[in-house]
This record gives C-alpha cells, structure tokens and sequence, in this order.
C-alpha cells in the first residue's frame, strides 16, 4: 500500500480513474447514434495534431519541443469533430466520413512528424499512451475537461438523449438540434485528447466504447447503461494501471483487453443465463 | 390526460396551410398543397406512395422549408417556438436506439424544447433540462395509451404496436392542441391499432385537432371526419371521408361494399391504394 503514497502512482491512478469514468459518458452518445468508430476517426485527426504541436515547437524553438503537442492534438480534434458533423449533417456517410479522418490524420501526422525534424518514434507515446509521464499539470488538466464531460454529458443527458434518439422530433419541439449534436462531437474530441494520454490514439475509442458495450449487456436504460459504463471503465483504468505498477505491460493495451475479455465473459454469462430460464 | 389542451371551439383554425410547395434536391414535390385542421377535428391525409403526405407533414412541422405558401399553426405564422407547442409523431419503423432505452426514458425526452411563446435564451435553457414533473407526466401520457405498465421495459423489446405508441406518448406528453402523426398505423397489429383509435377517440373529445397521415383509415376510420388525399404533391380530393372505408380497411377484410355514400368516391377514384 505504501506505493499509492507514490507521487507517480497517485498522477496515474487519478487520471487513470477521471478517464475511465469521462469517456463511457460520451462513448454512450456515439453508440446512440452509432457512430461507435467515430473517436477512432477524431483519433487519427488528433494524432495529426500533435504532429503540427511539434511542428510548431520546433518553429518556436521551444526548449521542450513537444510543448505544444497536446494542445495541437486538442485543436485538430476538435476542428477535425466540427468537420465530421457539418459533413454528417449534410448527408455524407458516416463510413466515408470516417474513412477519410483515418488516412488523413495517419498521413498528415507522419509528414508534420517528418518536416518537424523528428522520427516516427516520437509518435510512438501518443500512439500507444503514456500515462508514466504525467505531471501534476496534466492531473489538473485532464480533472477540468473530465469534469466538463460529466457535467455535460449528465447534466443535459435527457436532451442529448433526444437528439441522438429521434432528430427530427427534437427539431420539431424547438431542441437546438445543430447546436447540441455539435457539443456532442466536440466533447467526444476533448474526451479524446484527454484519454490519448492513457490509452494511446490507437485505443482511445475502445476506453469509450467498451465499457457502454458491457454495461449494454447487463441494462435496459439509457441512464443506467452510462452510469455502469463509467464505473466499468473507472475500474478497468484502474485495474490496468495497478497491474502494470507491478509488471511491465503497456497500460493502454492492457486495459483495452482487460475490457474486450470482460466483455466475452458477460457476453456469454448472460446468454448462458437466458438459456437456463428457457 | 389531466391537464388537456382545451377549447374545442377555437376560432380560428389550428393549422391552415395555404399552396405550400416544397422541392427537394431541384426537383418540386408539392405543387401548391392547402389543409386546414380545427381544434377537435380529425383529418386524415391519404395517398399513395410518392404523393407528397410525408413531405407535406415534415413541411408542417418545420422539418423541412417550403419553397413558397403560408403555413398557420394557432392562428399565426409558423415559428420554431410556435411549432413547439404541436404534437409530432414522425414516421418510424422502430422506437429504439443505439442503445437500450426504457419508454419512460423514450417520453420523458418529449418533453424538452421550448416551452414558452419567446424563444428567449432563458426559456432555450430551460428547454434542455426536463421539468421537475417530468416522471408523472411521462406516465400520465403512457397510460394514456394503454402502456403504463411498459414503462421501464427496454422499447427495443417491444412489439412494432407498442413502440409506435411509445413515440405517441411522447408526443402526448407535451400536451399539444394539435397533434400531427406520420403513418402511425404502419406495422402496427391490430390491438394497437384498436388502442390507438381509443386514443385518438378520446383526444378528439377533449378538442385536440388531428392531421394524420394514413395508407388506409382502418380502425380509426370512425373517427375521421375529413379525407385530404394527394397524388403526385396535389389534393385531388378534400372532403367527408366514405362512410365504410373504416371497416373495409382493415387488415384482412375482403372488400365487398359498394361504395354509395356522398361523395360518392371509391379508392381509385380518391387516388389510394387498394384494401
């Protein structure tokens, strides 16, 4: 126990733990509209983000040249979420839509990487997560954007429920529709930003989708699907993060297949059980 | 409902739609379409598929802009927040989403939106969180189709019925004057369809106008008291419904009866579809 007195620990596990809980939230909200890939596509374009963070730094000769490497990675996001939903709301498919974030976020972010004079390695922590570097800052940073997720996405539940239910009722009872599917993208895009740090680009969609996957398994309201979901997801961060305290796993693949078994083992729990009431 | 919307004999009409023409992608739908639907009056809106009914309803409701014509809900023009205050069940194969929602939780959001005549900013917000009564009312409107106790079952479980009356409640529960349906009725079973006519029985009593979109009149054929059917974003007919079209319609039923009664206008010549 005298290793959660570790300032190191501590950063990790309370990061690991406003994650886990912020990102089913929004996950809820794109498994809604099924667009349960979309954070894979924001992902990529926030990838292209931190690319340009270090193209910047390195034009800036900024003595820590991936300074701006978050807050390059926070403005693509959610430049890259407004794109998806103008074309989105336009009638583009969300496939195409998808498809296109993916290829262009690689791309560019391998170029920006490449012309800022830095190596595809450099990448590597972003891609994958690196929750073992975090400083008291990130603590504070990613506590006010998880903070502004969750009272969003609880606060205003019953409306963004609406919207993402039925649109064209929730344009007919006066519902800002445009409005409120926009804060969906551009939260779901500060979700990311702030789980890239745990989980890695490559994974963040599945800290927000897994756990609404199970709690979807064991639920039968939207409000209880999201409220499980979160500590689903609190629970698988902190599981993966204390384990690799111990052993050298990467957290963010860690805790993506902590998820993806759990999900396999209710999955089958539950069918077994329906089957043993027939 | 305990706390209906009222006055049966309002003065002026509920919805007046005056040669509203609507064009999608380049191409006219609507070619100059007129409806007018009174406080307690049901109209049924009928055609064939293509004809416009949906696009004319969508119209209405403000889902879509019209390219010229004049649309009145409550005796004056329509408005975002004037269009608030109607009941809308757009047409739906299913009640559910992409993840599991109770259809107390599916009604509940039918009370969000603007509740006052302003639009201010104020009322905006207020529009986004439900009211403290949101619960009560929910299942008064739940009850009022016959579903109550289908309040925290997962819709996406339900029968194709009993969604479909899931998405009325939640039209209902904003207590509207005027109520607008988009093919309620489609993939509906016959209990539900009986229900539902209960439904709308008691609404039209209560003084609530009804524009509702039908392939057929079926079992809420007793309650039309007027026909307006398109073909090809045209009315060709506008008028008292065929007294027997509310029994021959429904599901299974040979149609046999000659039609005789004034106007004296058989499917083919209203522009419908066959039994």
């Amino acid at each position: 126990m005298s290793l959660l007195s570790e300032p190191l620990i501590q950063r990790m596990l309370i990061v690991g733990l406003l994650v886990g809980m912020a990102a089913p939230v929004m996950g809820t909200y794109l498994v809604q509209r099924r667009m349960a890939l979309l954070g894979d596509g924001i992902g990529h374009v926030a990838l292209a983000g931190v690319a340009a963070g270090w193209l910047a730094g390195s034009l800036f000769d900024l003595a820590q040249q991936d300074a701006l490497a978050i807050p390059g990675a926070v403005v693509f996001a959610i430049i890259g979420a407004v794109l998806i939903e103008r074309m989105r709301s336009r009638g583009t498919g969300a496939d195409v839509v998808m498809a296109i974030l993916f290829y262009g976020g690689i791309s560019g972010g391998v170029l920006l990487i490449g012309l800022a004079g830095g190596s595809n390695a450099n990448l590597l922590g972003y891609l994958f997560g690196s929750i073992s570097t975090v400083t008291w800052g990130d603590v504070w940073m990613s506590a006010g954007l998880a903070a502004l997720i969750l009272a969003v996405g609880i606060g205003l539940r019953t409306a963004l429920f609406g919207v993402t239910h039925d649109q064209e009722f929730a344009r007919s009872t006066g519902l800002p529709v445009e409005a409120l599917n926009m804060v969906v993208a551009v939260l779901a895009a500060v979700t990311i930003t702030v789980a890239m740090r745990v989980v890695g680009v490559l994974l963040v969609s599945a800290l927000m989708i897994v756990p609404v996957a199970v709690a979807q398994l064991l639920t039968r309201s939207f409000s209880r699907t999201m409220y499980v979901a979160m500590g689903i997801g609190a629970v698988l961060t902190l599981t993966g993060i204390w384990i690799t305290v111990f052993h050298d796993i990467q957290p963010g693949a860690l805790i993506v297949t902590l998820g993806v078994t759990l999900y396999v083992i209710v999955a089958a729990a539950t069918s077994l059980l329906k089957g043993a009431r027939r | 409902m305990s706390d209906p919307a009222p006055v049966p004999d309002v003065p002026h009409s509920l919805v007046e739609a005056r040669d509203v023409r609507v064009s999608l992608q380049g191409t006219e739908i609507l070619h100059g379409v007129s409806l007018t639907a009174r406080g307690g009056e049901v109209v049924a809106l009928m055609g064939g598929n293509g004809s416009g009914k949906s696009t004319f309803v969508r119209a209405i409701v403000g889902a879509l802009p019209t390219t010229s014509g004049a649309i009145d809900l409550f005796g004056t023009p329509a408005t975002p927040q004037i269009r608030a205050r109607l009941g809308y069940v757009p047409q739906r194969i299913t009640a559910a989403g992409g993840v599991s929602a109770t259809a107390i939780e599916v009604v509940t959001s039918g009370l969000l939106g603007s509740r006052e005549k302003d639009g201010r900013v104020g009322s905006r917000l207020r529009g986004l969180l439900p009211p403290r009564d949101a619960k009560a009312r929910a299942r008064e409107a739940l009850a009022s189709v016959g579903i109550e106790d289908l309040a925290k079952r997962d819709v996406s479980r339900l029968s194709g019925g009993q969604q479909q009356r899931v998405l009325i409640a939640r039209a209902l529960v904003r207590r509207p004057r005027l109520l607008i349906l988009d093919e309620p009725m489609a993939g509906v079973d016959l209990q539900s369809q009986v229900a539902f006519s209960h439904t709308i029985g008691h609404l039209k009593e209560e003084g609530v106008g009804i524009v509702i979109v039908l392939h057929e009149l079926g079992a809420i054929g007793r309650h039309i008291d007027r026909a307006v059917v398109l073909e090809r974003g045209c009315v060709t007919y506008d008028g008292v419904p065929p007294k027997d079209l509310g029994v021959h319609a429904l599901p299974g039923h040979e149609h046999e009866h000659p039609h005789t009664d004034p106007p004296a206008r058989d499917h083919a010549s209203l522009g419908l579809e066959g039994p």
